[in-house]
């Protein structure tokens, strides 16, 4: 603390250790906290006194020390340091020392991360045969190479041909009963931005979104870094297989404007993340007519909408919207190809809204984290070959829940049970019966071991906001077949160590 | 006793669902006359066969000169397969899932070596210091968030980039505070402006936090002296504020000689608390034509700032698929030291072409030596010398004249009747017909004069 620096000085003199330092460091600190207080801009840094002008350029520049180290502002304090949730502790932790079947046998296997490699084989065809044409279809005059098709400024939003074909795999993949208007349409570099700037353009400074839980983590950093909106979980549990009730948002409503929070929406994921349960028609009903009767936004993230491989149908936000007595200006939906394409890196994000007014708002925004337009015409070239998208999916849903079965079956071997899913490219384990004590510090306890001793890296219910403790989201589609037993045997292992 | 009320019934009306303030707020500046005549391009606009009459559009600052050398480079049979695609399916693989916020380091260290190069040298990037954007604007706005809070001010020399004005502020609640330069010295920046802004906000209770300068100026076309980077990041020491700066024209400075980066200054410096103090903002999209493809950097001497920056990044990472498709093409020596040749060499021609076009008609620009525009003084057409008079012109050029160019008003220039003029984005013989009409008009005005 640089209050302490000049009380050297004065602890150096007479008088007891107690008396001379003690009673000056105190009286000192709180003539700083006065003075701080009293003192008007520019910043109260005790070492920024105005120096006197000099001719001499170097003197300044190397003077050491007793320049004033420039600050950062408040907003960006808390992203230097260190993550703290279980959720980026596991994966970096897996960084250190990742598993790999050949290579290293021995090390942490990632169940951490959403992500599918199932299908790569088939992206990749497509992706040799393709992407050259994809990316160099228009040409010039001459028939040449058009590299102006690439390389200049286009709407934000996303060239009209990306947003028609984003509109139409979407309705495609969400069960064809659901159309999508390309101009209501925004396309973002990723899901990230799309959720921030859904949360910028719906929520002011200090607003809340009430979030049924247990929910992404990720939402934490998407939602609240830069906007101030806050996450007010609603709590939602294993008997009612963690879908929530409308019982609970009004709860969670009224406690919120009790404590002088102002909500201003409700978000969630469908399939939901990290349980992986599809929001049946009813739900979806009566969550709308409940942000309905309170004027407030719907954000469904639809991420997963595509990853559905259990004998539920999808049903989106968005069709339940079109149908029935409601103000459909009040729904948004955030799609992107990271997990039904697998194509993360890509950086590939959609913005839906009825709402006319944050289309517009959106869009100026995109200049912010606008799509690359060659990743674009990649884009209208994949999404509109229609007989390798129906190929693509059906084997996607179909490799998902075959590998699905393997993963469950062999927690279930163990005694593990999972909770019903039907979407998402994970399970949510119960492990409560591994727990030394049924807490929440018992729960965290369980991640280290898992980590530090079987080493797997699964994301405790913890880093979800999950009111039970116990619970693990197991992500399962980056991993092969023969990768199964090996995280069995590791669990069956721990479980074995743990009760003798 | 008043009107009675209007009540309105309608329940939709009454129970509509509340926007953000940032939604609703006009900070995206978008209604003013910068943009206005973008509109009036996209309706009406020139193609040389199919609208030749059509609004010429001068208000956009893209590179389109060089872009023969980027579609020779991208077509080329390479011996290892296309440059577009991943060596083989591990290369794929990595490809599309490759989400690493610190971004691929091959094309982190092409970057590092380009932005050497246009700096012939003078000056050394390192790597890991580049943090990767979605494009400079996002560069921009994430340097404001991390460096200034809400109602803080960030100084920043007129006349400056309209897009700042909702870059550094929309979402970020950042003010700007202008530091007034005039013409008197060829708008540079001097001490004594700088001491002014300063004050001006003190006064009115606002925290400075840093300056934000364009080097190449944006929009006059010049490199800011080497004496007046001196002085601004002596300044910036003293009030112990940050000092940004936006070269993202470095690469079209049309002498190499003629331009001095920061980071040449903080080359020579030990200090790490005044180098910690300097960030520049570098980007794809002006120097190599490029600017569909989203790429920006924040270069930071701060290592607090790197690792806050690029963390913040997530809202705003570069495409896995540009990053390696730009990777190679960056780090090929042969290609990146023709194309930053040719590139300046054919900036300077068109520039010297429509200087000396405009000087024939009596009309001067501020002495430029970098950039895709000119800076043209049309002072002496203003009917009042005021922001109606230069509107008013401004009006007459777009619909009369059919040449979308923009006002130094929207620029928040200190003096009226100053314009910048675009010549890159366009051909030649476009060009000259933007000429010929400014030709025209002037003629016709001499004539009305005479008689």
């Amino acid at each position: 603390m640089r209050l302490i620096v000049p009380l050297q000085g004065v602890v150096q003199g007479r008088g007891g250790l107690f008396v001379g330092s003690l009673i000056p460091c105190c009286l000192f600190y709180f003539l700083q906290l006065y003075l701080k207080r009293r003192r008007s801009p520019p910043p109260p840094d005790s070492d920024s006194t105005e120096l006197p002008r000099t001719s001499s350029r170097s003197s300044l520049f190397t003077r050491g020390n007793s320049i004033g180290r420039v600050r950062v502002s408040s907003r960006a304090s808390p992203l230097a340091k260190p993550p703290d949730s279980p959720y980026y502790i596991g994966l970096d932790r897996v960084k250190t020392d990742p598993y790999d079947r050949v290579t290293n046998r021995d090390g942490i296997i990632q169940l951490g991360l959403a992500e599918s490699t199932l299908c790569f084989d088939l992206l990749q065809r497509w992706m040799s045969e393709n992407l050259m044409d994809s990316l160099m279809m228009q040409s010039d005059v001459d028939g040449g190479f058009d590299v102006s098709s690439i390389a200049m400024y286009q709407p934000f939003e996303g060239l009209l041909e990306v947003r028609v074909a984003f509109a139409d795999f979407m309705s495609r993949i969400m069960g064809g009963n659901v159309s999508f208007d390309p101009s209501n349409m925004v396309i973002t570099a990723g899901g990230t931005p799309a959720v921030e700037v859904l949360a910028f353009c719906l929520a002011d400074h200090g607003n809340a979104f009430l979030i049924p839980s247990p929910y992404y983590p990720g939402f934490d950093r998407d939602i609240k870094f830069r906007t101030g909106v806050e996450l007010i979980p609603v709590h939602c549990r294993s008997s009612d297989n963690f879908t929530v009730t409308v019982s609970a948002l009004e709860q969670a409503l009224s406690q919120a404007r009790k404590r002088g929070s102002k909500v201003s929406g409700i978000l969630f994921s469908n399939p939901s993340n990290p349980v992986g349960n599809i929001l049946s028609r009813e739900t979806l009903h009566a969550i709308l007519s409940f942000a309905q009767e309170k004027n407030i936004h719907v954000i469904s993230d639809e991420i997963f909408a595509g990853s559905v491989y259990g004998d539920k149908e999808f049903v989106s936000m968005a069709e339940v919207a079109a149908s029935g007595d409601f103000d459909k200006s009040r729904v948004h939906i955030i799609y992107g190809l990271s997990k039904d394409l697998s194509l993360p890196g890509f950086r590939t994000g959609v913005i839906y809204s009825f709402h006319e007014d944050v289309v517009s708002a959106a869009k100026k925004l995109m200049r912010f984290c606008s799509m690359p337009v060659p990743v674009q015409r990649i884009l209208i070239s994949l999404l509109s070959d229609t007989r390798f998208i129906e190929e693509y999916m059906a084997a996607h849903r179909q490799r998902i829940r075959d590998k699905h079965f393997l993963f469950v079956e062999g927690l279930k071997q163990l005694g593990i049970p999972c909770a019903e899913s039907g979407g998402g490219l994970y399970c949510w384990v119960d492990m409560s019966s591994l727990l030394t004590s049924y807490s929440e510090k018992g729960e965290l306890e369980l991640f280290e071991k898992l980590l530090s001793v079987a080493k797997i890296n699964a994301t405790p219910g913890t880093a979800c906001y999950c009111i039970e403790p116990g619970w693990f989201r197991c992500c399962f589609t980056a991993l092969a077949d023969e990768d199964i037993p090996v995280i069995m045997e590791r669990i069956k292992l721990l479980a074995e160590s743990s009760t003798s | 006793m008043g009107l009675p009320l209007m009540i309105n019934n309608d329940d939709n009306n009454n129970n509509k669902v509340e926007l953000s303030r940032v939604a609703v707020s006009d900070t995206h500046g978008e209604d003013s006359p910068y943009f206005a005549g973008w509109k009036a391009y996209d309706e009406n606009p020139y193609d040389e066969s199919h609208n030749p009459s059509g609004v010429i559009q001068m208000g956009l600052a893209e590179n389109q000169v060089s872009f023969d050398l980027l579609e020779s480079y991208l077509e080329k049979k390479n011996p290892e397969g296309s440059l577009w695609e991943s060596k083989g399916s591990r290369g794929f693989r990595e490809n599309a899932l490759f989400q690493d916020y610190h971004g691929l380091k091959t094309f982190r260290q092409a970057m590092a070596s380009f932005m050497e190069k246009i700096r012939g040298g003078k000056a050394r990037f390192d790597p890991d210091r580049i943090v990767l954007t979605a494009g400079a604007t996002a560069a921009n706005e994430l340097l404001t968030f991390i460096l200034a809070n809400p109602n803080d001010a960030l100084l920043v020399p007129t006349p400056y980039y309209p897009g700042f004005d909702r870059d550094l502020r929309w979402r970020t609640g950042v003010r700007i505070v202008p530091i007034h330069c005039d013409s008197s010295n060829h708008f540079q920046i001097t001490p004594e402006a700088l001491e002014t802004a300063y004050e001006t906000a003190r006064d009115a209770n606002i925290r400075v936090r840093g300056v934000l300068i364009t080097n190449p100026s944006n929009p006059l076309g010049a490199t800011v002296q080497k004496k007046a980077l001196e002085d601004l990041l002596d300044f910036c020491v003293r009030k112990n504020i940050h000092l940004v700066s936006d070269e993202i024209y470095s690469g079209s400075v049309f002498n190499a000689s003629e331009f001095t980066s920061v980071a040449e200054i903080v080359e020579n410096i030990d200090d790490v608390s005044v180098k910690e103090r300097v960030h520049i903002v570098y980007s794809l999209s002006k120097d190599l034509g490029l600017p569909g493809f989203r790429v920006g950097t924040i270069y930071s001497y701060n290592d607090n700032v790197v690792r806050t920056a690029r963390r913040m990044s997530s809202f705003t990472l570069v495409s896995s698929q540009t990053q390696h498709m730009l990777a190679s093409m960056l780090s090929d020596e042969e290609f990146t030291e023709k194309y930053i040749r040719i590139n300046r060499e054919r900036l300077r021609r068109r520039y010297e072409t429509i200087v000396e076009g405009l000087k024939k008609e009596g009309i001067e620009c501020l002495k430029g030596n970098a950039g895709l525009f000119c800076w043209m003084n049309l002072g002496f057409l203003l009917n009042t010398n005021t922001k109606e008079g230069e509107l008013e012109l401004w009006d007459v050029i777009l619909k009369e004249l059919k040449l979308n160019i923009s006002p130094g008003s929207s620029c928040h220039c200190s003096e009226f009747g100053w314009f910048r003029v675009c010549f890159a984005n366009m051909s030649e013989k476009t060009l000259e017909i933007a000429l010929k009409r400014i030709h025209e008009f002037m003629d016709r005005r001499r004539k009305v004069l005479n008689c």
